[in-house]
């Protein structure tokens, strides 16, 4: 394996990687529900809040300054990193979670009407599923589905079925939380702007393996989290086109959003802080761009390949397990640092169980993307998830421990 | 954390019943049937209870989920087989003592094969997957009660 950076080396740079759980050396594969954070981005967080915390936009004094300044850095860090036309275009949110329901309450209800159409896929994690559920019950539009194929990639055979004049928004994700897909963002894209639909894309797991560039995928509307990607939890991002922001009403009302308030009505401030309303994550903005200084300068190219090496590692070793089932696309191409599985009749509950008795931490159960466990017909999946952190030693502790998970299911 | 026994946990007799469960069949006949599901990990079952007077004439339970959960609701099911309301209310109570540690109840015999789960305790994220079924019990025969007193 060539990467170039040391990974051994690297998992120390991750103070909760290193400990020991029931008397194991802790192996992490549970990074696409969240990732461990770095020393670096813990130091900046524990800095900002020794120093410089004070309320943000709103004081004259030092601190006040000092704090605006870094909350406004670290949204240039983040613009940049996915390389926003104008650092302007990127609001701050809880999250991805918040940030998709910021685009379908405040896009949404003013652009979605009776009859017509929000298309998503059934790979879509439930915080883009559910936003445009609730959309589509209040303005009567219809809610349609890119089906998958055998492999969980979008059956894009069917695309003229389903992306019409009617459609309105294309929401779809990046990258696959439960099977890891990559989809052709891109190509969706320009098919949607065809027909004249906007896009958003659900990238809570795209900005965290990949070098997103907003501009180069065509794309209106990109929501991330800062915890997949190094970062604090609670903060992330939603990033859109200027005109779009501009046009659109406010989500939240409160401080910080406004420009003047009269009695019975008030006027916003420029975006993005229209969609900043009340007293903001500062700290956790912080870190995010703590997050992306730390991601930038151990780069992104070697992130890729160190993950592309580990995942040729693990998915030979995996498959090679007898009984096992994976589930996704069989290219690494076309799939994520994911490995979605289950084990003969061992249910993925025991599988998660018996492995955290050797200190290996994966996921079990539907990954909030029940649509996907119906498609292939399992109540649940195991997942082993991979990061920058991650070395082939975790891959053999993880087939060491499918070992004692058929040794009891024998 | 103090290292939990895998061996504790995955007892023979849990996977036996995991592998073949007992009373797994509808109900012709019910009076009434639960649903109870474990969103996190989906776990599911519907447990269904034909109550002749103050006794379970049958019980059969619909479901799937972890070796856990269904090993526990298919033990559980064979206890109720013509067992009287109030003891079947008291095994419910007795389990889930067991569950919380009470060293009291994991002694009791009249929890019979069901005490094989008493490792369960040592892992506490699993608890609520050995719990589903008897949380089932508690409400099926919580619904009785308000049935019978109309
Ligand atoms: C693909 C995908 N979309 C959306 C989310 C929601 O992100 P968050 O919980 O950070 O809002 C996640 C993470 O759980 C995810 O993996």
């Amino acid at each position: 394996m060539t990467t170039r950076f040391d990974p051994v080396e690297m998992r120390s740079r991750f103070p909760a990687l290193a400990q020991e759980v029931h008397g194991r050396p802790l192996v992490y594969l549970d990074s696409a529900a969240t990732s461990q954070k770095p020393r670096a981005v813990l130091d900046v967080i524990d800095e900002y809040y020794e120093h410089d915390n004070a309320n943000v936009h709103r004081g004259i004094h030092e601190l006040s300054r000092r704090a605006t300044v870094a909350y406004e850095e670290a949204r240039t860090k983040v613009a940049r990193w996915i390389n926003a036309a104008d650092d302007s275009e990127l609001v701050w949110t809880r999250g991805t979670t918040e940030a998709i329901n910021l685009v379908a309450m405040a896009w949404g209800l003013d652009n979605v009407a009776e009859g017509d159409e929000i298309l998503i896929s059934v790979l879509e994690h439930h915080s883009n599923i559910v936003p445009w559920q609730i959309l589509a019950a209040r303005t009567k539009a219809k809610l349609r589905y890119i089906e998958l194929d055998d492999q969980g990639r979008l059956d894009l055979s069917t695309l003229d079925e389903v992306l019409t004049e009617r459609t309105k928004i294309l929401a779809i994700s990046h990258v696959s939380n439960s099977l890891g897909t990559i989809n052709p963002v891109r190509t969706l894209a320009e098919a949607a702007h065809r027909v004249g639909a906007v896009v958003m894309v659900d990238g809570a797991q795209g900005a965290v393996h990949t070098q997103v560039d907003v501009q180069a995928l065509g794309v209106d509307f990109y929501a991330f989290s800062g915890h997949k990607m190094c970062g604090p939890t609670g903060i992330g991002a939603l990033w859109a086109k200027k005109e779009l922001l501009e046009a659109m009403a406010p989500y939240q009302g409160g401080g910080e959003m406004i420009h003047i308030v009269g009695r019975d009505a008030s006027t916003w401030a420029s975006v993005p802080h229209k969609f900043e309303a009340g007293t903001p994550n500062i700290a956790g903005a912080v870190g995010m761009g703590a997050a992306v200084d730390f991601l930038t300068d151990v780069g992104v190219d070697s992130i890729v390949e160190h993950e592309r090496a580990l995942m040729e590692y693990a998915m030979d070793r995996v498959r090679a397990v007898p009984g096992i089932t994976v589930y996704g696309p069989e290219s690494l191409d076309e799939r994520s640092a994911v490995i979605s599985f289950t084990l003969g009749d061992a249910h993925p509950h025991d599988i998660s169980t018996i492995l955290d008795a050797e200190g290996v931490a994966v996921r079990a159960g539907h990954h909030c993307a029940q649509l996907v466990m119906k498609h292939f017909e399992v109540a649940a999946t195991a997942r082993a998830s991979f990061y920058l952190y991650n070395t082939t030693d975790d891959v053999d502790r993880l087939i060491e421990g499918l070992g004692k998970v058929r040794e009891i299911f024998a | 954390m103090e290292t939990p026994q895998l061996s504790s946990l995955y007892q023979q007799l849990i996977l036996e019943h995991y592998r073949n469960p007992r009373n797994k069949a509808e109900l012709d006949e019910k009076s009434v049937e639960i649903h109870m599901a474990n969103p996190v990990c989906g776990d599911e079952i519907r447990l269904q209870l034909r109550i002749e007077g103050d006794e379970i004439a049958e019980a059969k339970f619909v479901g799937q989920g972890c070796s856990i959960s269904q090993a526990a609701v298919s033990m559980m099911t064979t206890k109720l087989q013509g067992a009287k309301l109030a003891d079947a209310s008291m095994l419910a109570e007795r389990f889930t003592e067991m569950m919380h540690g009470d060293e009291a109840a994991a002694n009791d015999k009249a929890l019979g094969d069901l005490r094989a789960l008493q490792g369960v305790s040592k892992f506490p994220v699993r608890i609520k997957c050995a719990l589903l079924g008897f949380d089932a019990l508690q409400e099926a025969l919580k619904a009785d009660g308000q049935e019978s007193t109309h």
